[in-house]
């Protein structure tokens, strides 16, 4: 169905044209976008049939990575912070992953909330390397050595991290449909039957670990970046429940959920936190509530069911609908 | 029983509560001599798959697998040295189809991970869709498994053994939930890819008929002690045993 492509496609160039028209858009679906390649992390275990209730633990070790690289090297460099950052939050899941690969279900879930927790309390404790509750400012780095006006860099920004996250979701998918992102799949529906193939279930799951730790990770760098700031609060567990809820929001089963989810998710919180403080949550909740109850695979699990109905069957699986990705 | 001992069970022993499920086990496994194991419900034919394939350990006794004492090692550690198993209640990826449940079996054997080749596109798919033609799932293959009638759940958790290239295969009552008019005609091709892959098989059976075709040797297993063991012909007539096992069958 050829409605079916062309839908995502547009919805990508929309987003990549609304700070054009709408130039107070730009920020918030930086914002957006960052927290969406984090979703995007969640997604990898979920497709393992695992929920980490901690993983803003990595976006928060790259985003304080990056503020050291931006306080370290005059001003810091962009593209340098990017690699630091996710590789050291792939590291960090690296050494968490090969403990809470041991656990899994409600286990898995609350040990990496442990982890993020204890974090976040070093965070909060070590003032004079972090900076305490009050965080560490990220000034505006340099881009290949190129120092920047405002807004150019934060057209930059926004620009950079669509591409990121179109080449990130790329890859994820790809990882999902390979042999090792399956064998990762397995350990939903029987690891047993993976173990008795010669393969560690422990193993692959770990793999999935660690690339869902560097998606976090490259997502907490641009968080950081957009901000300007980092502090505690971005490896608060609350945030993670908000990576989780985005996940369900979007569509668990796609790569293309996280964006979409994220971006929904970050309009309303911003339009409906200004237009009706007291009830957006409420807002949300019961959004969830009907995702849950009716349509479980989410807003692109909803945007598939009604292409199937316009289009008759036989499109695309949800996990095909990445060209969504935006 | 001409062939080197493949595997050997010595003194296994394991009991569950009150349960004896095996008292003092020896058995040898002779490369190229297909065992057929009998016996009545609960006698320990599946609890001695387990022993042999690292998933249950046993309280005495031990597995030597190819000179290598095994007892201690894991299910896929047994498996990475040539040992595969069908199960009694098929163990598939149920969310996965036929034809992609085999392709990461094909990929676990070969430790090829590609994490940017999709799983339909490695090279192994020819080898894997023969597979499945020859346990005769090809109309299934890309059927979620889960959506599969159990006879061809079990055909397929035999393929995923057999995609493994085994040089030992268990079968744990491999043609239960198998339709009886297919029985004979699917096992004939297993034997035939057994015998050119030069597996030995081990398969638990409750049909005498299959057993009398396709074992070398029969061992009967009652209460986890083995009561008889030797040629189907001799066995399977034995007063005793068509009085305790086979009449049961009946
Ligand atoms: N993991 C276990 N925990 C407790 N009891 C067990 C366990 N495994 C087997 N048993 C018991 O051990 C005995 C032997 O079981 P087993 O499954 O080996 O029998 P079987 O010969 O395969 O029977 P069937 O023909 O019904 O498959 C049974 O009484 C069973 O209930
Ligand atoms: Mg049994």
């Amino acid at each position: 169905m050829a409605l079916r492509k062309i839908i995502p496609v547009l919805l990508v160039a929309l987003v990549a044209a609304l700070p054009l028209l709408a130039p107070f858009t730009q920020v918030m679906l930086t914002l957006a976008l960052a927290k969406g390649l984090a979703v995007l992390g969640i997604i990898v275990l979920l497709h393992a049939g695992q929920v980490s209730f901690g993983h803003a633990l990595f976006f928060a070790v790259a985003a304080y990575t990056a503020a050291f690289v931006g306080k370290s090297f005059a001003g810091g460099e962009l593209v340098a912070m990017m690699v630091a950052g996710t590789l050291v939050a792939a590291v960090t899941g690296l050494f968490v992953g090969l403990f809470v690969v041991r656990y899994r279900h409600i286990f898995f879930g609350m040990l990496n909330l442990a982890f993020s927790m204890i974090f976040f309390s070093f965070l909060e404790k070590f003032y004079h390397i972090t900076g305490g509750s009050d965080g560490l400012q990220v000034l505006r780095p340099s881009v290949l050595g190129i120092e920047m006006e405002r807004t150019g860099f934060e057209m930059l920004l926004f620009y950079g991290s669509l591409v990121i996250c179109l080449a990130a979701g790329w890859a994820t998918w790809a990882f999902l449909r390979s042999p090792i992102g399956n064998m990762m799949q397995t350990i939903k529906t029987n690891e047993i039957r993976l173990e008795y193939l010669g393969v560690s279930a422990r193993a692959t799951l770990l793999a999935g670990y660690v690339v869902s730790a560097a998606l976090c990770g490259l997502g907490g760098v641009l968080m950081a970046v957009a901000q300007g700031i980092v502090t505690p609060e971005y490896a608060w567990w609350i945030r993670s429940g908000e990576f989780v809820f985005i996940a369900i929001l979007g569509g668990a089963n796609s790569v293309a959920g996280a964006f979409v989810g994220s971006l929904v998710y970050e309009i309303v919180r911003t339009y409906a936190a200004a237009f009706a403080a007291d009830v957006w949550q409420m807002v949300l909740g019961v959004f969830l509530l009907a995702i849950i109850l009716f349509a479980s695979d989410g807003l692109v699990g909803m945007y598939n069911a009604l292409m199937d109905r316009l289009g008759g069957k036989g499109g695309m699986r949800t996990d095909d609908a990445r060209e969504a990705a935006e | 029983m001409t062939g080197r001992v493949l595997m050997s069970a010595q003194g296994l022993q394991i009991r569950f509560g009150g349960v004896v499920a095996a008292d003092n086990v020896n058995i040898d496994i002779h490369e190229g001599n297909n065992l057929a194991i009998i016996g009545p419900n609960g006698a320990g034919k599946t609890t001695f798959l387990n022993i042999c394939t690292g998933y249950l350990k046993p309280h005495a006794g031990r597995v030597v697998f190819d000179g290598k004492d095994v007892t201690r090692k894991s299910p896929r550690q047994i498996t990475r040295l040539g040992v595969a198993r069908a199960f009694q209640i098929p163990q598939l990826f149920t969310e996965h189809t036929a034809l992609e449940n085999l392709l990461i079996a094909a990929a676990a054997r070969d430790r090829s991970w590609k994490p940017f080749t999709a799983l339909g596109a490695i090279p192994e798919r020819e080898e894997m869709m023969h597979l499945l033609d020859m346990v005769k799932c090809t109309s299934v293959a890309d059927r979620p498994v889960s959506e599969l009638p159990e006879g061809q759940r079990k055909l397929v958790d035999i393929a995923l053994a057999l995609a493994l290239k085994p040089k030992l295969l268990f079968m744990d009552e491999p043609t239960s939930g198998v339709a009886s008019s297919e029985k004979f005609e699917v096992l004939d091709i297993v034997a035939k890819a057994l015998a050119e892959a030069q597996v030995t098989a081990v398969f638990v059976e409750h049909d005498i008929g299959i057993v009398e075709r396709f074992a070398d040797e029969v061992a009967v297993w009652n209460r986890g002690e083995i009561l008889f063991r030797g040629e189907p012909g001799e066995i399977l007539s034995h007063p005793d045993v068509i009085r305790d096992v086979i009449g049961e069958e009946v």
